[in-house]
């Protein structure tokens, strides 16, 4: 293959994920990839645990420092201010000019915001960045209360990172029960009680309508379109996050929300992609996707499939598998694999079970007429994700999956087999008599599943 | 905090000073009648006449007491060292006994009270501070703030903390005399297992034992909701109070020789030296079980666990040195070193120490049954080499005094020649591994930084690896702190186990071979 130049811009999951692709079929290509937040790549999605004190920010770098001279991808600190498409060109913040053959936009979200009164003032910031982290952790230090605006999954880490520095959480959501326009009711109640029960002062069906001023630019209280008052001396805005885009105006560049890209990744311009976050789909890139995604393992997908694209002979679209997902709200852990809407749809079923303990939740959706099993969510229960990927693109019925779900749980050893649970529920509302396969003795006593 | 935790923890450091403190109090007086009963028969003729400017006299503190003794001792074996008279020099170090016997302190007369006011307070004080930890919290993991605290991420406290354990270790293994008052305080509680007075060892044992009891019930606390942890800290904490510490203090009463019979050769590295093997052969039946099950431990025991459950079932699950590393080494697991050059450094000196020990027993074997003169002395500088070395310095000062600056498993990953053999059969031939959750892992690190063994867990899981490594003791805690789910310690079928080319679940467009 030619030496070609490759840049980069973004050093978040899609950009690194399509460069180390590259070089993996490609021996002579230049790779550059430039960043202006951090010279190495570390984990967007560890943030929270450093403000919380698990860990260093070194401890978040998946790959030692030595990684990337080894495998010939260069590093480069800077903000691009400006892209000149004509000249294949990028224009640095400190007017240093870069020359390329391919772009790869890669640059990811920033915070959304909306023209609250009050929203330029000191304390009021979102969280993407590391730079918005170490400016939280600034604004954060020894205060007393907060608020966080925003009920998605940023906003209850801002809730879970700011409680765990003993600082009084209120937390601010317009739905009516948390993250209701991705979860089922259910289990949305089952995360509101939750929240409640870390000590956080949960106000559901809530908006923002003002932050108030002390006086010298910093935030004093917030006020609701109820007419509440909460005081606080920080206020976390998480209401969702948009593509990065800024730079790239007034280009010939095409833009929506995102940069437009066809399911190969390629903007209008020629060889210039776009990844991850700052990507949006002309076309719909199959059922129930949205043409955003901004998920930790889409972004990564991204970089596998444009790194082969650009490394490969046969170029080939992009085509995600089964529909997965995860996070943690405080201390219980949400899995979701296939299709569960917040509605039940038309043509289908759903079972849901909810341990006593209010903490452990398993649903599972499926077809009313064939019973092909559509999608599940646990909470609190580890889902063995290549099972779940099985059964759903083979079209299992729902019985064969509670027939195998001891098979499919992914908790360690020891803990309590919500699965018989399930199964008895399943069995005795659906008037089934679904059973387990038999474990030997044996198998047993050598902590086997298989 | 809570109140009563403070005051816990102010206890426990009263309780601490005042054990570091017992050392020093007391007087000295050594009489003929003393040399005449600790010191062996063919000995004590020329050690009556080389202590005689010592007898009568009385000192008010052991410092000037035990260096006066060695300098007595020394000079007399330099003399003969020059003259070459090398059968002539007292080569047996009679210092501990001597100031032990010696000793005339208020420790002798209410050894109980003194035992009260150190040990006992320390652990009462402990035990206030732990008990209410996280209490009325939810279920979770409990990492809050461990990098902001001095004592858990090498800050001051930390380095005073390693800095205590090291000088402890040292005065225990080298200058064991220094602490004879500790070792008379534990004397009563000695003789009512044993019927012997205590040891050093005693001591060692003693402490060690509480100090994995205590730390186990702060596991519970700090672990709750997740029955894995929950039941492997009850295991090591039953391992370690019945068969590290109660039951070889009965053999002895029943006139056996001390045997744990969870110690299994090479870190039992004794096991086949010669006064080990007349002490089993010459016990009667007893006797020859224990020299029976510790070989079919070795041979049968060790592959044939391991291969069902990895080498979890000993090194996190039955192991004194594990057990004291899960309880008491808990708050430092996270310090351990997970560069690739760290592991490579590991993999040298783990196996290193394996061979050493498996020639120096081989040596002792071959010794043992030829009684040949120039073996025989091999033999005897290879035991003290490895004693030094490894016994004491690597197993001991730096194993266990290094926690707050390196880690707890300094010993385990890098020197104990048994986890070197256990790693060997769980890397070739076991069920045992660590599998990822196909692709839901996010990269962010806690498994790496809390694995006790340097592993750098993220790296596997990252790429949708199983995690299949020889130093993997099987804690469970990469699995414990995942926030996604992603890691499970399981056995399962060999098939499948390695996979050195993983496919990432989800995506359907190219299947990228990490």
């Amino acid at each position: 293959m030619s030496k070609r130049k490759i840049v980069i811009i973004g050093n978040g999951i899609s950009g690194i994920t399509c460069a180390r692709n590259i070089r993996k079929n490609d021996e002579q290509a230049d790779i550059l990839v430039i960043s202006g937040e951090t010279k190495y790549f570390y984990s967007r999605t560890a943030l929270m645990y450093i403000y919380m004190g698990h860990m260093k920010f070194e401890h978040t770098k998946p790959y030692e420092d030595w990684f990337w001279e080894k495998n010939r991808i260069d590093l480069l600190q800077a903000w691009i201010e400006l892209v000149d498409f004509q000249q294949k060109k990028l224009i640095c913040h400190n007017g240093d000019t870069i020359h390329y053959d391919h772009l790869i936009l890669a640059t990811g979200s920033k915070p959304a915001i909306l023209d609250w009164p009050g929203k330029q003032l000191n304390g009021v910031q979102g969280l993407y960045s590391y730079q918005d982290l170490e400016l939280m952790a600034e604004k954060t230090k020894g205060i007393k209360s907060a608020v966080v605006v925003g009920g998605g999954l940023i906003g209850i880490e801002m809730a879970e990172m700011l409680a765990s520095r003993k600082i009084h959480v209120t937390f601010i959501v317009r739905e009516s029960n948390f993250w209701d326009n991705v979860l089922p009711k259910e289990e949305a109640m089952l995360i509101n009680k939750h929240i409640r029960e870390h000590g956080i002062d949960l106000r559901l069906s809530t908006e923002l309508d003002e932050i108030l001023d002390d006086g010298k630019g910093n935030v004093k209280a917030i006020r609701t379109k109820n007419g509440d008052t909460v005081s606080c001396e920080f206020v976390g805005i998480t209401i969702g996050v948009i593509p990065n885009i800024d730079f790239l105006r007034d280009t010939d560049l095409e833009l929506g929300k995102g940069i437009l890209v066809d399911t190969y990744f390629r903007t209008n311009l020629a060889n210039v992609y776009a990844i991850g976050d700052c990507a949006e789909f002309r076309d719909s890139i199959g059922e129930n996707r949205k043409k955003i995604e901004q998920v930790w393992y889409t972004g990564r997908m991204h970089g596998e499939s444009l790194a082969h694209n650009l490394s490969s002979a046969r170029v080939m679209p992009y085509q995600p598998g089964v529909w997965f997902n995860s996070a943690k709200f405080f201390d219980i852990e949400y899995q979701t694999y296939g299709n569960v809407p917040p509605q039940i749809e038309e043509d289908s079923e759903t079972f849901y079970w909810e341990d006593k303990s209010g903490k452990v939740a398993i649903r599972f959706n499926y077809l009313k007429h064939s019973e092909c099993f559509q999608g599940v969510n646990a909470f609190g229960w580890r889902l063995r994700h290549e099972f779940f990927d099985r059964a759903i693109s083979e079209k299992w019925t729902i019985d064969r999956v509670i027939g195998q779900l001891d098979k499919s749980s992914f908790n360690p050893e020891f803990y309590k087999p919500y699965h018989r649970l399930v199964l008895d529920a399943y069995n005795k509302t659906r008037g089934k008599a679904v059973k387990f396969r038999k474990t030997s003795f044996f198998h047993k006593l050598i902590g086997s599943r298989a | 905090m809570k109140k009563l935790q403070v005051l816990g923890l102010g206890l426990f450091i009263v309780g601490l000073s005042i054990f570091s403190y017992l050392p020093f109090i007391g007087q000295y007086q050594l009489e003929e009648t003393m040399v005449e009963a600790e010191v062996k028969s063919e000995h004590q003729e020329v050690m009556l006449s080389i202590l005689r400017p010592m007898f009568g006299e009385t000192y008010q503190i052991n410092f000037q007491f035990i260096s006066d003794l060695n300098r007595l001792i020394d000079a007399h074996n330099d003399d003969l060292k020059i003259r070459e008279a090398w059968d002539e020099v007292i080569w047996d170090d009679y210092s501990f006994p001597l100031t032990k016997a010696a000793a005339n302190t208020p420790i002798s007369d209410y050894p109980l009270a003194y035992f009260s006011l150190s040990v006992l307070l320390a652990i009462f004080g402990a035990m206030l501070y732990i008990v209410p930890l996280y209490r009325g919290e939810p279920e979770g993991i409990k990492n809050n703030g461990i990098y902001f605290s001095s004592m858990k991420s090498r800050g001051l406290l930390g380095i005073i903390t390693g800095t205590y354990l090291i000088l402890f270790y040292v005065l225990l293994y080298w200058f064991p005399a220094y602490i004879a008052n500790l070792v008379i305080m534990v004397d009563p509680l000695s003789k009512a297992l044993s019927g012997q007075e205590a040891s050093q060892w005693f001591l060692y044992g003693l402490l060690y034992t509480l100090a994995i009891l205590v730390m186990g019930i702060r596991m519970f606390r700090k672990y709750k909701g997740n029955m894995y942890q929950t039941i492997r800290t009850a295991s090591v904490m039953f391992f370690q109070l019945a068969f590290a510490f109660l039951i070889p203090e009965i053999l002895i009463l029943l006139n056996k020789p001390w045997h744990d019979f969870k110690n299994i050769w090479p870190l039992d590295y004794s096991f086949f030296y010669d006064y080990r093997l007349e002490g089993m052969v010459s016990s009667g039946a007893l006797g020859m079980f224990m020299l029976v099950w510790g070989i079919v431990l070795i041979v049968i025991g060790v592959p044939l666990l391991t291969y069902f459950y990895g080498k979890r079932w000993y090194c996190s699950w039955v192991c004194g040195c594990g057990g004291l590393a899960e309880t008491l080494g808990d708050p430092y697991r996270q310090l351990s070193d997970k560069t690739l050059k760290a592991w490579k450094v590991e993999r040298y000196l783990v196996h290193g120490v394996l061979v050493f020990a498996v020639l120096m027993t081989a040596v002792t074997l071959a010794n043992y049954f030829m009684e040949f003169g120039l073996l025989g002395q091999a033999t005897n500088q290879l035991h003290s080499i490895y004693g030094f070395a490894i016994g004491a310095a690597f197993a001991g000062v730096v194993g266990t005094g290094f926690y707050p600056l390196m880690g707890n498993r300094v010993w385990c990953r890098f020197g104990c020649p048994l986890a070197a053999y256990l790693g060997i059969v769980q890397r070739f031939k076991s069920r045992f591994r660590i599998t990822t959750n196909g692709g839901q892992c996010i990269s962010c690190g806690n498994c790496s930084t809390y694995c006790e063994m340097g592993i750098d867990v993220r790296w596997y899981a990252q790429r949708g690896q199983n995690i299949v490594r020889a130093s993997c003791v099987g804690c469970g805690v990469c699995s414990a702190v995942c926030p996604r789910g992603v890691l499970k310690l399981e056995n399962g079928t060999e098939d499948g186990r390695i996979n050195d080319m993983p496919i990432i679940i989800g995506n359907k467009s190219v299947q990228v071979k990490s």
